[in-house]
């Protein structure tokens, strides 16, 4: 066996902890389960994988697929996929249709660019699955080491595993399957795992083999093995597990301590044996992936909207072309004697009516030009490319964990930039699920001098009330200049700001311990010894070091140890114990073993602790303890818990320092710390046995009171405690939380943090973080545990009904303009407001709120508040989080973005994006989106207006033609627009486009309400741009009809013919349509040159090639260009005027709109131009404290705050002391 | 602040890898950080006037020369049919049009105004005609044109594909509806000469119309359209089919007929000796015709010096208007 393993000396440990004694068994006393009828009709032949190959007990293979598609499906799927567009459906009828005679082009045009985008689209789709079916073979082609037949082990793909096949897993692998645990390593057959790809939880859990497959625990030991599970079918519930196993005739109840999951981890335990029972698709963790709803953004929506907006335009259009069509060919055709009826019908007199109604079809692909066919596909390739860039962005790209930004879906990106409302979770989001181990009392002294960000925060505003202000304020009083002085005050202010965050991040590079931040050199490095009561600090250093349910790892680098802790307090505890000298160093079943490091002796003494019991922490009895026999057979119990619990169980000779401690629980409290007391208690050996007695007695019985039963008796130990003091831990906040907060609420966006921590502690990071501060009016709504208990559930709805009718009025009834709200409800009353319709009262009171906290809720109840605020106001959210608590938050959000941090990847696979830091999101929202919507957004206006201006010009020409389906254009021409001539700009466009560069947008965060407010896609917007593009189209159509109509075009007397005509035409339209897109920029890289330009050059390059070919093919587009059109003056005098006067116009608008009505990005962008940012700092500043939005949480608001206060202060002394002056 | 922050940590990033950033390679990170140098033109208010103020200055002397042009030019023209039909068949001009027996033959006189310098363009002007309707205009065959009887799917022509089971060349509606009014012109007794070599395309007649492609079956059947082709002679030389054959792209057009190269002085009177044999009674169209010369821009044709014109002048409007407001009210301190 292998070495270092750890050995239990009692062949079963029941002491391993209270929850797991407690677990198995209620069900233990009905024996076998009875599995009978549907749901429980699984069969599985441990060590005989064979019988599992034919039918009745064929299951699937442990093959994976996340694939989308396979070979055979992905035609047809990824063609109806396409085919589930509107517009592709109606591309496609047109591309049918183009083969009959109706078709007023090649059938060829008609295809190509149907082809061609709907090839690209698949094309993309093919390029992500095999992306999938990469990543699931890696999984697939993993090696497990597997039975073969006469206890030989080899290794095979996990693929390859069957139902039936005992497997050997080993440390830090992975189970390949839902397996059965046979045994471990240990001999009690306990193994530890890590489950955090299924929940996101890091602690570690301990799952235990049934006794009777204990002795199966060498690979010679399954030569003969066999036995029979009979169990539930297959389910999503993680946590449940119904079966019986046979072995030898006998029955053995199996419940979900034996099975090991898929994606789980097998840590601390050398090795396991385990027979698969659920393989592939049957595994719970597979069942459990529901694929996240595919989520479209409002623009897309709204765009759809136009798209049938368009088409109504489309069928009106047709309609009158047909309906013209008929009358002409009734009435007027039989006089044509130079076009007699066809024998077709499509142009018979006799029957207009026929003629008219194919007319119509021909007329419904003509005028299709007015719907972009490559809008779809440029979108896509749009929005490919810019969540390629937010993953390429290095200022979002975290050198610590070397993690980049990911945009794991592109169809949101434009959404970025509309946010409303920010939901974000506590731990781990705005927290880093660290516990740094930052203060003490003991023995009634504090120890402990590092300050709490909570702390820094407070001395950061009282250093803003004293100092700087002050200062500032009456230095600038004299000027006289509200604006002025609120710009510099700012300033300052902000200056002030950075140097005590500097200060901090310069204490930060300091100690590298993870998890201990403390300083106090009176019991650091052995001094503690010296203190006055050093018993009482060994006592409670001991207590960190013994009282815990974690294990040990070395460390092999370092020497040193890090602990797998349930919890990580738990862990700061350890690691604070082992910096004082109690370095815990070994768990047994049985004992615990710490190294102490003494002062008077050099070396480390190895103390060991024989656990006697251990009684679990739980959230209800909200502590932990263990009673220990030392090496000098002393028995202790040693206890820690919340201080509420502790203070009611002390002895009256334990309360010696309860006073101090109080108050320094206060303390800490207020400074945003976790707090736990310690205490302790001698045993007499006596005492103890009587006690145990009892205790075994309770663990060993049957029945559904043992828990209370348990419970009892722990109480009866767990009294007449002796204080000895209390730990402050602080859960630190994410580097630059706040700063990012402070500049989100600038931006205008409200945060909600929803948090399934208490209510203080909730309480204590808002104010960490600037959502809360202090003279912010608190309305908390909460109905108190009795309540709960004790009244019925319309009382407690009642009550709760008018705390929010309470909250309102005050909200409604406040004069002062600056007054701030901030709403702070728990889980119990949360879940009765939403299950009513009081959640809409809730909601408008909470929108009134600057700020809003959530404690104590649910994973369920975070996604219900989510819908709640994305329902009731209709606005965009965003869920931010990064545990397997937050998945259904983030899918229900309109955004959903996951921290991809520490805990699992459950969020971030549920996620539209991943960042690895909050204080990334305030990139991604205020630069990416901001950008991505105007991008998008002028994108698609643009989109609209070149197709409708390209479109109605066929439509015009119809109207001289008789209405006959005769285009002016070549069939090439029309089939190069969308797909070649004005593509690629307009990408460019969606792309690169910035209206201001990136640190203006930070600057300048107010900015990002354009996108909320929609400003740049509202119908005004849309039909502006179609407006235009039906200004140009008439200007195109009738400037070149006039000019060309009968007149010799060029001094050789030819006329126009229809070639010319259509040419010159065309290239008015392609010079239009790229001037316009030029002018809608405004920022122009060497690429958006070559693109806009490249398209009109390239339109000439193609016409010269097009009328070098054959006449044949290019019919009368033969030698235009270089035979007619282009030796004529005419021909480019035409063009110029009417590309001139197509822009005139949309020139005009911008100019005046910039000059007399600029928009913000305007002012900035000319501030920029004139350079007026180096130049004028006064006026910078004072333009960047003018762009913030009216905010009400975070520093700046806090600091505003202040000012306001003092100049309240000020005012009030200037009235008392000398009323003749003018107040301020 | 925390833009500071960032600031200072992006400078680390890029100072740590700068040295090794090569000239191709830093371009490659400004594009991926979106940070590639770019030229952000502002439409200040000095830009946006002198845009207009240019655009005016430009176009109005374009304006005025293209309108110079286009007065330069001088333009006879004579709609003659309704006039060249005879008084007993002025009820039913479709009849008169379509009895072979009666003479066609017409005279006008067309009064020079102003001296017309050679060459003068003769054109036909039709109307009410949809040489671009869709069913005409597809209505041939490009393969037959160039290739004759060696290419004989040609079932876009029909109806007139065949005639008595032999293919037709070249085949068609615009071929077969070809104009064959006939114009010879005389000042006083002198005979002006028409040269009708040379009014279509170079290109046409040597890549499109095939150099040994004889009309063939043309106009024989009882379908009788327009004019008739001499089938010794090659389509190539055979241009005022390919004139016809260019469709046009109104119902209302001008085709050139041929040129006069002589110069015609004021208060000339040309005599037009015409057969009025094309039927555009039967739909109510208009026949003229057109003694033109033309200038570096074409034909007659004022419109376009007018809309340069006043595209300029309501340019320099806007610029005034802009100039004024701004001054008015001046929102930044400085142009």
């Amino acid at each position: 066996m292998a070495n270092g393993k750890i050995r239990a000396k009692l062949k079963r440990s029941s002491l391993y902890t209270f929850g797991g004694c407690i677990t198995p068994q209620a069900e233990d006393a009905d024996g076998p389960h009875q599995l009978q009828g549907p749901g429980y009709s699984r069969a599985v032949f441990c060590n005989q994988p064979q019988r599992h190959q034919k039918k009745p007990y064929k299951y699937v293979s442990n093959y994976i697929s996340t694939t989308k598609y396979n070979i055979i499906t992905f035609l047809p799927k990824a063609l109806f996929e396409q085919f589930r567009r509107v517009a592709n459906v109606y591309f496609l009828l047109a591309a049918i249709l183009s083969l009959t005679p109706v078709t007023p082009f090649s059938a060829v045009s008609m295809i190509a660019p149907l082809a061609f985008v709907v090839g690209l689209s698949m094309a993309k789709e093919a390029l992500e699955d095999w992306r999938r079916f990469i990543q699931d073979m890696k999984v697939n082609l993993r090696k497990a080491s597997v039975h073969k037949a006469d206890g030989v082990f080899a290794y095979k793909p996990w693929m390859k595993i069957q139902v039936g096949d005992v497997v050997k897993v080993e440390k830090d692998q992975f189970f390949p399957a839902d397996l059965l645990l046979l045994s471990s390593s240990y001999e009690d057959g306990i193994c530890y795992v890590e489950t955090m790809n299924l929940d996101g939880e890091t602690n570690l859990k301990v799952k235990r083999s049934l006794e009777v497959t204990l002795p199966l625990d060498d690979d010679d030991s399954f030569k003969n093995f066999a036995g029979t599970v009979t169990c539930e079918d297959p389910n999503p519930n993680l946590y449940t597990f119904v079966g019986n196993l046979e072995i030898d005739r006998q029955l053995y109840p199996l419940d979900p301590t034996q099975i090991l999951l898929r994606d789980s981890k097998l840590r601390n335990t050398t090795y396991v044996y385990g027979v698969v029972i659920f393989t592939g698709p049957d595994s719970k963790v597979m069942q459990n992936s529901t694929r996240s709803p595919s989520k479209r953004s409002r623009i897309e929506k709204q765009m759809d909207k136009i798209i049938y907006v368009l088409f109504t335009l489309l069928v009106l259009i047709s309609i009158i072309s047909s309906v013209g069509f008929a009358v002409k060919t009734q009435y007027q055709m039989p006089d044509w004697w130079y076009m007699p009826p066809d024998d077709k019908n499509l142009y018979n007199p006799d029957k207009a009516n026929l003629s008219g109604f194919y007319h119509l079809i021909t007329a419904l692909i003509l005028y299709g030009y007015l719907i972009p066919i490559s809008l779809y596909v440029s979108i896509e390739v749009v929005k490919v490319l810019q969540a390629k860039f937010i993953n390429q962005d290095l200022h979002m790209y975290d050198e610590d964990s070397g993690t980049p930004a990911q945009a794991r879906t592109s169809n949101l990106n434009e959404e970025l930039g509309q946010v409303d409302t920010i939901l974000s979770d506590k731990t781990g989001t705005l927290t880093c699920n660290q516990m740094d181990f930052l203060k003490c009392s003991i023995a009634g002294t504090a120890y402990g001098l590092s300050a709490s960000e909570v702390e820094l925060a407070a001395a950061k505003q009282m250093a803003m009330d004293l100092d700087p202000q002050d200062h500032d304020f009456e230095r600038n009083l004299p000027s006289n200049n509200a604006g002025f002085n609120n710009g510099r005050s700012n300033h300052s202010s902000e200056i002030e700001l950075e140097r005590i965050i500097r200060s901090k991040d310069e204490n930060h590079h300091k100690p590298v311990i993870k998890g201990f931040n403390f300083e106090d050199s009176r019991i650091m490095n052995g001094n503690w010894s010296r203190e006055p009561h050093a018993e009482v600090l060994l006592l409670f250093m001991r207590i960190l070091a013994v009282c815990h349910t974690a294990i040990p790892e070395l460390n092999e680098a370092t020497g040193s140890f890090n602990y797998e802790a349930e919890s990580p307090d738990e862990g700061a505890f350890l690691v604070a114990a082992r910096e004082f000298g109690f370095e815990f160093c070994k768990r047994t079943q049985s004992s615990i073993f710490v190294r102490e490091r003494h002062p008077s002796s050099k070396e480390p003494v190895e103390r060991e602790f024989k656990l006697l019991n251990l009684l679990d922490f739980t959230s209800k009895r909200k502590r932990m303890s263990v009673i220990v026999r030392d090496e000098d057979g002393q028995i202790f119990l040693f206890c820690k818990g919340a201080d509420s619990i502790i203070f009611d169980r002390l002895a009256k000779n334990g309360r010696m320092f309860e006073g101090a401690t109080t108050r320094h629980l206060n303390e800490y409290g207020e400074a945003g710390l976790r707090t736990l007391a310690l205490a302790y208690k001698k045993i007499e050996e006596a005492d103890y046995s009587a006690w145990n007695e009892e205790f075994l007695r309770a663990k060993t019985s049957i029945g559904g009171d043992r828990e209370s039963m348990l419970e009892r008796i722990s109480d009866m130990m767990e009294k007449d405690l002796i204080l000895l003091g209390a730990t402050a831990v602080e859960d630190k906040l994410q580097k630059g939380v706040p700063q990012c907060i402070d500049k989100l609420a600038q931006a205008g966006l409200k945060i909600w943090v929803l948090t399934g921590d208490k209510m203080e502690t909730a309480i204590n990071i808002g104010f960490a973080c600037s959502l809360l501060r202090h003279g912010m009016k608190q309305i908390c709504i909460a109905a108190s545990a009795e309540m709960l208990s004790q009244e019925t559930k319309e009382v407690v709805k009642e009550n709760i009904l008018m705390q929010i009718t309470n909250g309102s009025q005050m909200v409604k009834l406040e004069k002062d303009p600056h007054a701030a709200f901030a709403l702070i409800i728990d889980g119990k009353t949360l879940s009765y407001v939403l299950e009513t319709d009081m959640k809409h009262q809730f909601l408008n009171l909470a929108v009134d709120c600057a700020s809003v906290i959530c404690c104590r809720v649910s994973p369920k109840q975070k996604a219900l508040v989510t819908r709640l605020v994305k329902e009731g106001t209709g606005k965009i959210t965003l869920a931010i989080g990064d545990g397997a608590n937050d998945v259904g938050m983030i899918q229900e959000a309109d955004i959903g973005v996951g921290i991809s941090g520490v805990e699992g990847m459950q969020a971030v696979m549920a996620s539209d994006f991943a960042i690895a830091q909050f204080r990334f999101l305030e990139r991604l929202l205020v630069v990416h989106g901001h950008w991505c919507y105007k991008r998008i957004a002028q994108m698609i206006c643009y989109f609209f207006y070149k197709n409708i201006a390209f479109g109605l010009t066929l439509f015009y020409f119809e109207a001289f033609t008789g209405f006959s389906g005769q285009s002016v254009y070549d069939d090439w021409y029309m089939l190069l627009f969308n797909v070649i001539l004005t593509s690629l700009p307009v990408i460019s466009l969606g792309v690169f486009e910035q209206d201001v560069s990136s640190e203006v947008c930070l600057q300048f965060p107010a900015l990002y309400q354009q996108g909320p407010k929609n400003l740049f896609f509202d119908w005004y917007r849309i039909f502006g741009w179609m407006g235009n593009g039906l200004y140009s189209s008439l200007v195109i159509f009738f400037l070149n009809i006039i000019i060309f109509y009968d007149q010799a075009f060029r001094k050789g007397g030819q006329t126009a013919d229809m070639a010319a005509v259509g040419t010159t035409m065309f290239t008015c339209i392609i010079w239009a349509v790229n001037c316009q897109i030029a002018l809608t920029m405004s920022h122009f890289t060497w690429i958006q040159h070559f693109l806009v330009w490249g398209s009109v050059v390239t339109w000439y390059i193609f016409l010269f090639l097009y009328g070098m070919l054959s006449p044949l093919v290019s019919g009368n587009a033969f030698r235009i260009l270089i035979e007619a059109l282009a030796p004529a003056p005419l021909y480019w005098i035409t063009t110029l005027l009417v590309t001139a006067t197509c822009n005139l116009p949309y020139f005009a608008h911008l100019s005046f709109q910039r000059a007399f009505h600029p928009m913000d990005h305007h002012v900035i962008q000319e501030i920029k131009y004139y350079k007026k940012d180096e130049e004028d700092r006064i006026m910078w500043t004072r333009e960047r404290s003018k762009a913030r939005q009216e905010t009400k949480i975070g520093f700046t608001a806090r600091v505003d705050a202040t000012i306001r206060q003092f100049k309240g202060r000020l005012q009030k002394k200037h009235h008392a002391s000398s009323s003749p002056m003018s107040p301020v | 602040m925390a833009s500071e922050e960032r600031s200072s940590l992006s400078a680390g990033v890029e100072s740590h890898r700068a040295p090794v950033r090569s000239g191709w390679k830093k371009a490659v990170h400004q594009f991926k950080q979106q940070n590639l140098p770019a030229c952000k033109p502002v439409l200040t208010p000095a830009w946006v006037i002198t845009t207009y103020f240019l655009i005016g200055v430009l176009f109005i002397p374009i304006g005025f020369i293209s309108l110079r042009a286009s007065m330069g030019v001088v333009e006879i023209v004579d709609r003659y049919d309704t006039e060249c039909v005879p008084n007993s068949y002025k009820s039913d001009k479709v009849a008169y049009v379509k009895d072979m027996s009666v003479s066609k033959n017409c005279t006008r006189y067309l009064k020079v105004k102003k001296r017309m310098k050679a060459p003068i363009y003769v054109y036909y002007e039709l109307d009410n005609y949809y040489q671009n309707h869709r069913r005409y205009v597809k209505s041939r065959n490009e393969q037959q044109l160039l290739h004759g009887l060696r290419y004989n799917s040609t079932s876009s022509c029909r109806p007139l594909e065949l005639n008595k089971g032999l293919p037709i060349v070249p085949c068609g509606l615009v071929a077969w509806s070809l104009f064959n009014d006939s114009y010879s012109f005389s000042r006083g007794a002198e005979k002006l000469n028409v040269n009708r070599k040379n009014i279509a395309w170079q290109s046409d007649r040597d890549h499109k119309f095939g150099k040994k492609v004889h009309p063939f079956n043309f106009q024989n059947g009882t379908l009788i359209g327009g004019g008739k082709l001499d089938s010794r002679i090659p389509l190539s030389d055979q241009e005022d089919l390919i004139v016809w054959m260019r469709t046009a792209a109104l119902p209302s057009f001008r085709k050139l007929y041929g040129r006069i190269e002589e110069d015609l002085d004021e208060d000339d009177v040309v005599i037009v000796n015409l057969l009025n044999n094309y039927n555009t009674y039967s739909f109510g169209g208009k026949k003229k015709i057109v003694l033109s010369t033309s200038s570096w821009l074409g034909g007659r044709n004022n419109f376009l010096g007018m809309t340069y014109i006043l595209v300029g002048a309501s340019s320099m409007f806007i610029a005034l208007v802009f100039l004024l407001l701004h001054v008015k009210s001046s929102r930044l301190p400085a142009m």
